[in-house]
């Protein structure tokens, strides 16, 4: 294992963050508090409680996870398609090192900001709402497990992606009505028996159900399967990446 | 001695059907510094990025050391630095920082004196803590060669490293080439200034449509393949060639003063004596004679034009 080459990778994607620190960290800290004003505060205050929970405390979760699966995408996204976009690619594609050490530094990097933003989103949120966390030790498998998972989801896009529009497809096309109709706002027990259904084959419904748990013990579907399928769905995301890099998908000629 | 690179029947056929390598084999021995001369489009750059890592051949392999470049990739690329042709730098970091990135991607700790040595070297110490957005394009050529310097590898690739950098840096990369040939590194570059091959390289490999035409000590190519020219200036013009000298297939100057005789030195016998002698039968009146070598660049011509 390359130890050097992760250091290097990882100190480099994380300056980047330090260097474009309005844009990293404060943007989404300030979408998020501006959700917290129209959902907490204007809608919230119509609506009483949701399975027992505040209304205001009931969303932190969904809005959590929005902004760690736009975040953790974009982050690693860019991270990996701007030296493909600039020609320094040659630089990884000709050093001593395999996947691995690409993927823990580059994914590394994503993840790891991703959970600062996370953290200071749930202490943002804390200005807003009376929150408890009932199971912290879940709260943050979670959180990381998706952090994780989701820059690894993100690093497949930049590998994939030949342009910026095509960067910013999957994010804004798929992810974003994923969180939007996975829960966020919203119990699936609110739904008609029908769309209660169709909801059931939104992956990011079982993410923010488990993430939901760990703070009030409110789940739409059980811990263990919200717990199987983000595992599932990093192992896709291992595999993918595995497969682009031994085939050389769209980074080797 | 075991060639320190050693390509065997490589090829590479890309996506779109251009077939850019065509069953090439190479060796490199160590410490030597090796000219890869080719016309756009030849297979120069594609043959590079195949040995180190970039592209991935159709066919073939490349040992590095005597070990396998595909199998055993994290000991052979340790030792391989690589100067792109493009100036392929990121915008927002340093100098120094890059130069330090690139040491660690090759697995190396932190050396922060070899990094101010290879900076002091290449004239950067001074943009050390400039960002690389902010340098020209000379500086910038400089900072690739820090970068794959930066891991000290036993061999250097330089994808055509004067290309558009002016007459000064030029001299100074010749000479640090130099240094770095002194200190042990195989050199292995590719360019389009036949004077860079000519005043550096100890052996000349010429590439054409994909295929490796020759590789030669550079010396020995240039007595081999060159032709030698013996021009005779004419106390008196002339309109045309006499009669006499027409077996020699002479030509003659726009100004009617100079005969110009091109004779292959391979051939045993030159036919020079016999021309002197002819000419004198002739008449016609010497006041001097001289003799040219052909350069490297008419020989890579000659070669290409036939091959294509």
């Amino acid at each position: 294992m390359n130890w050097h080459a992760i250091r290097v990778i990882y100190k480099y994607e994380m300056l980047r963050t330090w260097n474009t620190l309005l844009q990293s960290i404060a943007s989404p800290v300030i979408s998020t508090s501006l959700y917290f004003v129209v959902f907490g505060a204007a809608i919230g205050s119509r609506i009483q409680s949701v399975e027992g929970v505040s209304y205001g405390a009931f969303i932190v979760p969904g809005l959590m996870m929005l902004s760690l699966l736009t975040q953790s995408i974009s982050n690693a996204s860019f991270g990996i398609y701007f030296p493909k976009f600039t020609g320094t690619i040659y630089e990884i594609l000709s050093a001593p090192i395999s996947f691995v050490e690409v993927v823990i530094g580059y994914v590394g990097a994503a993840a790891t900001k991703s959970l600062i933003i996370g953290c200071i989103i749930l202490a943002t949120a804390g200005l807003f709402v009376d929150l408890q966390i009932a199971h912290p030790f879940w709260m943050l498998a979670f959180l990381i497990l998706t952090c994780i998972t989701f820059a690894l989801f993100g690093f497949i896009i930049g590998i994939w992606a030949d342009n910026f529009e095509k960067l910013q497809l999957i994010p804004l096309l798929v992810i974003t009505p994923l969180v939007f109709l996975g829960g966020s706002f919203y119990s699936v027990s609110m739904l008609p028996p029908a769309w209660q259904t169709v909801t059931l084959f939104n992956p990011v419904l079982y993410l923010i159900s488990g993430f939901r748990w760990s703070f009030f013990e409110v789940a739409d579907v059980s811990v263990g399967l919200s717990l199987a399928m983000i595992v599932l769905f990093l192992l896709i995301c291992l595999g993918i990446v595995w497969w682009m890099f031994k085939t050389g998908y769209k980074l080797r000629q | 001695m075991q060639p320190i690179v050693s390509v065997r029947n490589l090829s590479k056929r890309y996506a779109s059907g251009h077939q850019a390598l065509d069953d090439v084999s190479l060796d490199i021995d160590k410490g030597e510094i090796l000219a890869l001369l080719g016309p756009n489009g030849a297979g120069k750059t594609t043959l590079i990025s195949i040995i180190c890592g970039i592209v991935t051949p159709t066919s073939g392999m490349v040992t590095i050391d005597g070990h396998d470049n595909d199998t055993d990739f994290r000991i052979t690329r340790k030792k391989v630095g690589l100067v792109p042709q493009e100036l392929t730098l990121g915008a927002f970091d340093t100098v120094r920082n890059t130069l330090n990135f690139s040491r660690g991607l090759h697995g190396h700790p932190p050396d922060p004196a070899h990094i101010e040595k290879t900076l002091k070297q290449l004239s950067l110490w001074d943009k050390r803590d400039s960002t690389l957005m902010t340098l020209s394009g000379g500086m910038k050529r400089r900072v690739l060669i820090g970068k794959a310097l930066s891991h000290q590898p036993a061999i250097l690739f330089l994808d055509e490293p004067t290309a558009g950098v002016d007459v000064e840096l030029r001299k100074d990369m010749w000479a640090l080439v130099n240094e770095l040939r002194e200190s042990g590194v195989t050199i292995i570059l590719t360019t389009h200034y036949i004077e860079e091959a000519e005043e550096i390289a100890d052996r000349v490999g010429v590439i054409s449509n994909g295929q490796l035409l020759l590789v030669e000590e550079k010396a020995e190519l240039m007595q081999k393949m060159g032709n030698k020219r013996l021009t005779i200036d004419l106390r008196q013009s002339i309109t045309e060639v006499p009669a006499q000298l027409s077996e020699y297939d002479l030509q003659l100057s726009d100004s009617g003063d100079q005969l110009i005789y091109t004779y292959d030195t391979r051939r045993e016998r030159t036919g020079i004596t016999a021309l002197l002698q002819t000419l004198n039968q002739s008449g016609l009146s010497l006041r001097d004679i001289n003799t040219s070598q052909s350069s490297l660049e008419e020989i890579f011509v000659n070669l290409v034009k036939a091959d294509s």
